[in-house]
């Protein structure tokens, strides 16, 4: 079950790829989220309360409901248009993010580790990659905090690969970073959006020697 | 204590977000002076003892970078005060920028303390956030453009350490253990799988070099520093790149008792050098004085890691280094913002014949010159002599001749532009406008660089022994 979730977070990274609209990018990181959810919720070893509000509270609540509002409102309000526009045709991004995928799968061929669960490395690894692919090759604003929630995405699969061992308090902590590192970046794409004509990159190329 | 410390510094800034009234904030600020002196003695007498669920511990190279924290806190204040009074006082952006700057000193604290690899963590993604409002003061389309590329890489470079982490405790996890505090992970370290512990290195030190401003990871931080009001830079470029060599070389004893310290030394040693390259070759460009130090801020950093990977007095000489270069470059942030106050304008064709216009100023310039240089009686002196000494042992001849051919080219760059800002008389300013600075103004600078000639030259045994302690754990 978790192979088939997994299998299908990876697919969704191939969907972004090529997606053309904001509204997709958004319901793709939405639906990643539950897919988080149900792989951590296999994933526990017992369930008690306190793992299971946190899981809830950073999977379904943070991941699948408040970021995508989020990102929803920012749309309306700096008035994105629907377009993503990349620098580079879909094809070519289709082709990139399928080689990262296998390449990532043929790293993990190297690793002799009986502890790890190869899947996750790889889902997580070309999630990783792909974030950063879609930070580099797309225009907008909007799209790179996109491309740095795929990333924190296959952070958290990591995570889960490895098996939460840190203390109660220092998850917690850096879950709370986390989640106010992406409320201020959202507060200073609404600047960007107010003080600019555009939110796009070509805006901000005037800090340079 | 350090639980008080971060209760009260948190109340302190609340309090400084929601109040309106000058007398009222100001008055908080040397309660959190007050506190953050205070929090510094303690642990300086309390040192290694373990605190609040021994997440943190005083050892020695936290205890050194405090205090030098705690000492460039009191001219920051200082300045940002002046820098009020002289500028447009809106209460709303004071009352974000104070609050801001308390958050940022508090984590900053916070992460030279830290004795948990994560907990280092939380408090850097802190003090990114935080700067992001001082660098955000101004308001303007050029502000904005800076503050959201600082924030954005230095987002995604955090995160390239928390996958770094994450491998870490892969590694942790085959040897049959959990804890990742650094007294564990370096016990512990012989036993680790090597695979992982590159992977780990390579990540965190990619990562942690957006805050100390290495290659690759440098870009961010130079417009930060050249957009944030001139106290905010000098803590920028002094006490947040501190934050930055703590996250490394707290993870570099780890990996220095490994069977891969010479791999992770080759891999300081490129980054490094690409640092002093790059900041050589921006500096024969660049026009702006804020950015100069920005870039001259590298060049050190890039002196400060070729010590550590050179090894042996090396280790001694890039701690002393960091801490002579932070009082350094703050005083001459400091003295930036004056400059700016008399010519309007942080551009080279702008500015010019300052000993006219403000001869205390003047003096600071020529003396922070000669400091950053490293020319005698400067401390950084002692440092580089000491780093040059490391290289030649080590049998790094050839990357200490390449370091010597482009430390010249920085001092020539960096003697152009401030001869030029002292001596050459400015075209199309007009002298009727000028401000007149206080020569109290400059005290603090003379202070910084009082001590930087001073622990340069007569260190007390104290700060030698801590140094040496700080060290303890590298191989000789």
């Amino acid at each position: 079950m978790i192979n088939v979730l997994l299998i299908t977070f990876a697919m969704s990274l191939i969907y972004i790829s090529i997606a053309n609209r904001m509204r997709s990018y958004i319901k793709i990181l939405a639906f990643q989220g539950i897919l988080l959810f149900g792989v951590s919720f296999i994933e526990l070893k017992e369930i008690n309360t306190v793992n299971l509000v946190f899981i809830l509270l950073e999977t379904i609540v943070f991941k699948t409901i408040a970021i995508p509002l989020f990102l929803n409102y920012m749309i309306k309000r700096n008035k994105i248009t629907r377009e993503v526009v990349p620098f580079l045709p879909n094809f070519i991004s289709l082709i990139i993010v399928t080689l990262i995928i296998i390449v990532t799968f043929l790293i993990s061929n190297l690793i002799e580790d009986p502890h790890l669960n190869k899947i996750y490395f790889v889902v997580a690894l070309s999630s990783l990659f792909t974030g950063l692919y879609i930070i580099i090759t797309r225009k907008k604003i909007i799209t790179h905090v996109i491309g740095f929630l795929i990333i924190e995405n296959g952070v958290f699969i990591l995570s889960l690969a490895i098996g939460n061992e840190m203390p109660m308090l220092v998850n917690a902590g850096i879950l709370l970073d986390l989640f106010v590192s992406v409320l201020v970046l959202g507060i200073f794409v609404n600047k960007i959006g107010d003080n600019l004509k555009d939110v796009d990159v070509e805006q901000l190329q005037n800090l340079k020697d | 204590m350090i639980g008080v410390y971060l209760i009260g510094a948190l109340i302190i800034s609340g309090v400084l977000f929601f109040n309106r009234n000058r007398k009222v904030n100001y008055l908080l600020i040397v309660v959190f002076v007050i506190l953050q002196w205070g929090f510094t003695i303690y642990e300086y007498n309390h040192k290694n003892i373990y605190e609040l669920f021994n997440f943190f511990k005083p050892d020695a190279l936290a205890i050194l970078l405090l205090v030098t924290l705690s000492i460039i806190t009191i001219p920051a204040y200082y300045h940002s005060y002046k820098f009020f009074l002289t500028s447009k006082d809106i209460p709303n952006q004071r009352s974000i920028y104070f609050a801001a700057m308390t958050i940022f000193i508090t984590a900053m604290s916070a992460a030279y303390l830290s004795n948990h690899i994560a907990v280092t963590w939380i408090f850097v993604e802190i003090t990114t956030l935080s700067a992001s409002a001082l660098i955000y003061h101004r308001r303007n389309n050029n502000s904005l453009e800076g503050t959201w590329k600082y924030v954005f890489v230095c987002s995604v470079s955090l995160t390239f350490v928390f996958i770094g982490i994450l491998f870490l405790s892969i590694a942790m996890q085959q040897a049959g253990h959990t804890d990742l505090s650094f007294p564990a992970l370096l016990s512990h370290a012989a036993s680790l799988n090597v695979f992982w512990l590159r992977l780990a290195f390579i990540f965190i030190f990619t990562g942690y070099t957006a805050k100390l401003g290495l290659v690759p990871m440098y870009t961010a931080g130079i417009d930060a520093k050249d957009k944030a009001p001139s106290p905010a830079g000098a803590l920028l470029s002094s006490a947040l790149l501190n934050v930055g060599f703590v996250g490394i070389f707290r993870f570099y004893e780890v990996v220095a008792a490994t069977s891969i310290h010479s791999w992770v030394n080759h891999i300081i040693m490129i980054a490094a050098i690409l640092s002093v390259f790059i900041a050589a070759v921006y500096m024969l460009k660049v026009k702006n004085i804020k950015r100069m130090l920005a870039y001259s801020s590298i060049e050190h950093t890039g002196i400060v890691m070729i010590g550590i990977a050179a090894g042996g007095i090396g280790y001694y000489a890039a701690i002393l280094h960091l801490i002579l270069h932070s009082f350094t470059k703050s005083s001459l942030f400091f003295q930036i913002g004056q400059v700016y106050r008399i010519y309007q304008s942080k551009s080279i064709y702008d500015v010019g014949n300052y000993f006219k216009y403000n001869l205390t100023g003047a003096m600071v310039i020529l003396l922070a010159f000669l400091c950053v240089t490293a020319m005698p009686p400067s401390g950084l002196f002692i440092s580089e002599f000491m780093i040059f000494r490391a290289l030649f042992e080590g049998h790094y001849i050839f990357v200490m001749i390449v370091l010597l051919i482009l430390l010249t080219i920085i001092i020539w760059a960096l003697s152009k532009n401030i001869f030029k800002l002292l001596f050459t008389p400015p075209v199309n300013f007009n002298e009727k406008t000028v401000e007149k600075i206080s020569p109290v103004e400059s005290l603090s600078q003379f202070v910084l660089l009082g001590l930087v000639i001073y622990l340069g030259f007569n260190p007390p045994a104290e700060f030698v022994a801590l140094i040496n302690e700080t060290i303890k754990n590298l191989p000789h």
